[in-house]
């Protein structure tokens, strides 16, 4: 496939033709990481820029050894100790990052539209892992292929994402990706984490964590930023642990072959019971796997695509 | 300095060709075309039929100085409001230091003096509390003795109530109105957009429109208590009109302001997180828009302002949510409002009546009617002629804009005051040098 696009900031910049690739090459990639040599060299000389403003570990680390499988050089630049921390502007620091000439840049950063701003600045590839409350396609698309992988096809399929809906990035993208792939999505939080007007989003909407689990498929649990019970959005911890975290008793009238999913860091015991991350209908760790696969296809969709020569 | 008279023939006004007679500064007839005959010695003008508009008055601007030059000065302010036609703006009190002092407004005059003897004026708004910290009341008998037309804590709305009430009270003993910025301190906090669909979709945070219109409630129970008018600051959605049009038809003395870009832009001008849009209020849904050019139309809202925020191009080439709020707006207030004529929103004679008339009748500012003995401060328009806002078209420094660099209609040719050329485009008509 002609990769057409310079950048990834949304899942909807992509039609279902490149998200089928997408999950196909990345299949191909999973295999790769389970060979005793899982290096290749399909991006030998070229280099990514790993430019996280905001704190992230196993993003960052997925991103990292994508980059470094495939052979390609990978450069961090972390908030601490950067010219950021000492009032750089982000035009500034994303100029100077050009000035060197990288392939791609990978931005986390806590503003929404961070990753577009850098994109319509800079010649080189930027792939935006997570951006204030907007877009975190590659998490969506990691979602979206361990899904695949279990189950092949979409249709027919019921998926819950359960939590912190408003402030959430993964969300937003995991909506995105599903609808486009044919699945149907509830959404379920209390009504001080829905976003406004959430009625126009292509979902169902519940406020019951039993009603909103009768009869999916899968589960999307969503961390709970502990700094939302201190911007008044919730009475306390506990009482989220007890009406919104997901239990064992709220699958009951769930598909049998229920699965459970959580983009990480997991807060155990608050969003989700702790035997629940560790059952077998846990896909949790598929997802940290399928993380590497997905950005391996990323970077090397996005890294060897046809330039229009000037 | 002698002013000879100056007879500008084939003006269009009111839709018909006319001579306009002017000398010693003012308007000494305005008839049919022909039937003026030219004073010895009067300068003859063929306008051409370029549309005749009353100097425009801004009762909202912010000129930045004293304090962040960078931005803007009073010099560049009053020169694009020359260019723009505004021949008196109203510039707020959120400067460094704050204007809550006599020293501040007679240095915001006497810069005005200096760069602009002959006009455009500025006409200082005086802080309604000092420092605009919402916690003493500012000196407002030194404040209108010193010039200032009005006072307000815009941009910095008083939280405290019952300072509030004082304030408004105090205030009126010396004829000052107050404009109040209407926005709850707490509703929508830390928003940087419309709270709607589209902040959803780009996950940023929201501002309801009940932080504004609770607001306007509040204003329109003191006001109607305390048995005094007040004038309610850029109104930006429906619910507030409401509370408005219900107000005046209970005869409160309320009056309200909005501004080209509620009227003509929506909350979807923000996809792609477009910085030159950021605005606050901020821009709402396109029910509001509709519902505030009715508004306008129904004379619920009395003027449109244009709520100039210019700032430097490097604070808006940031984040959506690192962007300071305001469009710089005098260079194109008056092409973005006839836009609206264009488009049949608005008629031509709602431009004198929403940017000058109310505007004077509300803040007790001189102004020109057009009537013999008014002063001779006007505006000759080309509606036909348009425009390409360009960063070096525009006479702000403030090149923040959503129209930057595209093309607009209607274009300022020349400007009057006291019947001297402050700004022409024109080349038998060139502004004489102070």
């Amino acid at each position: 496939m002609n990769w057409r696009h310079k950048d990834l900031l949304e899942i909807s910049q992509l039609d279902t033709d490149e998200i089928s690739h997408v999950f196909e090459t990345a299949a191909r990639f999973a295999e790769v990481n389970q060979r005793p040599i899982k290096k290749v060299p399909i991006l030998k000389g070229k280099s990514v820029v790993l430019f996280f403003a905001e704190a992230s570990t196993r993003t960052k680390t997925s991103f990292d050894m994508a980059g470094k499988r495939l052979s390609a050089d990978t450069f961090s630049l972390a908030k601490s100790g950067s010219s950021l921390q000492k009032g750089e502007s982000l035009k500034d620091t994303a100029l100077t990052l050009q000035a060197m000439n990288p392939d791609a840049i990978v931005i986390r950063h806590w503003d929404s539209g961070a990753a577009r701003f850098l994109a319509e600045r800079l010649d080189c590839s930027v792939i935006n892992a997570g951006d204030g409350w907007h877009a975190h396609p590659t998490q969506a698309l990691l979602d979206g292929f361990t899904l695949h992988q279990v189950w092949g096809s979409f249709a027919g399929k019921t998926v819950c994402i359960l939590g912190d809906i408003a402030h959430s990035r993964v969300a937003r993208s995991d909506v995105e990706l599903l609808t486009m792939l044919g699945a149907r999505v509830r959404i379920c939080a209390p009504r001080t984490l829905l976003p406004a007007m959430v009625r126009t989003w292509p979902v169902e909407v519940f406020s019951d964590v039993a009603k909103a689990c009768e009869g999916v498929d899968a589960v999307i649990c969503l961390r709970l930023q502990l700094e939302r019970q201190q911007a008044g959005l919730l009475p306390d911890l506990r009482e989220y642990a007890c009406t919104y975290g997901l239990a064992p008793r709220h699958l009951e009238k769930a598909n049998p072959d229920v699965r459970i999913m959580h983009p990480g860091p997991m807060n155990r015991g608050l969003e989700i019971a702790s035997e629940l991350a560790d059952c077998g209908a846990s896909l949790i760790l598929d997802q940290v796997a399928s993380g590497v696969a997905v950005r391996m296809t990323l970077l090397h969709l996005y890294l060897t695509r046809a330039r229009v020569s000037a | 300095m002698a002013q000879i008279d100056c007879l500008i023939r084939n003006v269009s006004w009111e839709e018909r060709s006319r001579d306009l007679l002017v000398g010693q500064g003012r308007v000494l007839e305005l008839a049919e075309a022909g039937t003026v005959a030219a004073p010895v010695g009067a300068q003859v003008v063929d306008a051409g039929g370029l549309a005749l508009l009353p100097s425009l008055i801004d009762a909202h601007v912010h000129l930045r100085e004293p304090g962040q030059e960078y931005k803007e000065d009073i010099a560049s302010g009053l020169s694009a409001a020359a260019g723009g036609g505004f021949g008196q703006v109203m510039a707020m009190a959120n400067t460094c230091p704050v204007n809550d002092t006599a020293s501040v407004t007679r240095f915001m005059l006497q810069k005005a003096a200096l760069a602009f003897p002959h006009g455009p004026w500025v006409r200082p708004v005086g802080a309604l509390t000092v420092g605009l910290s919402g916690k003493e009341l500012a000196p407002a008998g030194e404040l209108a003795r010193a010039g200032c037309v009005a006072l307000s804590n815009d941009g910095l709305p008083v939280e405290n109530t019952e300072l509030f009430r004082r304030a408004f009270e105090y205030a009126a003993d010396f004829g000052l109105k107050v404009i109040d910025h209407c926005e709850d301190p707490w509703l929508g906090k830390g928003g940087v957009m419309n709270e709607g669909e589209v902040s959803s979709r780009l996950g940023l945070k929201g501002i309801p429109t009940a932080s504004e219109a609770m607001q306007v409630a509040r204003d329109i129970l003191l006001a109607s208590y305390l048995d005094l008018p007040v004038h309610l600051a850029h109104i930006s959605c429906r619910q507030s009109v409401e509370l408005i049009a219900s107000a005046k038809e209970r005869g409160i003395r309320v009056t309200a302001e909005t501004c080209p870009h509620y009227l003509l832009w929506d909350e979807s001008r923000v996809e792609g997180y477009d910085t030159s849009v950021r605005v606050n209020p901020p821009l709402r849904t396109r029910d509001d828009v509709l519902a505030l050019r009715q508004a306008v139309r129904a004379g619920v809202i009395d003027i449109l302002v244009t709520d100039h925020a210019p700032h430097a191009a490097h604070e808006k080439e940031v984040t959506f949510a690192d962007a300071p709020n305001g469009i710089s707006g005098l260079d194109t207030a008056l092409s973005l409002t006839y836009e609206l004529v264009r488009s049949g929103e608005l008629d031509f004679a709602d431009i004198s009546r929403m940017w000058c008339w109310n505007t004077a009748d509300i803040f007790g500012l001189p102004v020109n009617r057009l009537r013999p003995g008014d002063p001779a401060d006007f505006v000759l328009f080309d509606p036909d002629l348009a425009w390409v806002a360009t960063a070096g078209a525009l006479l702000s420094k403030g090149k923040n804009t959503p129209c930057l660099d595209k093309e607009v209609p209607g274009r300022v040719m020349a400007h009057f005051l006291g019947g001297r050329a402050v700004f022409s485009r024109l080349e038998n008509l060139a502004p004489k040098q102070p």
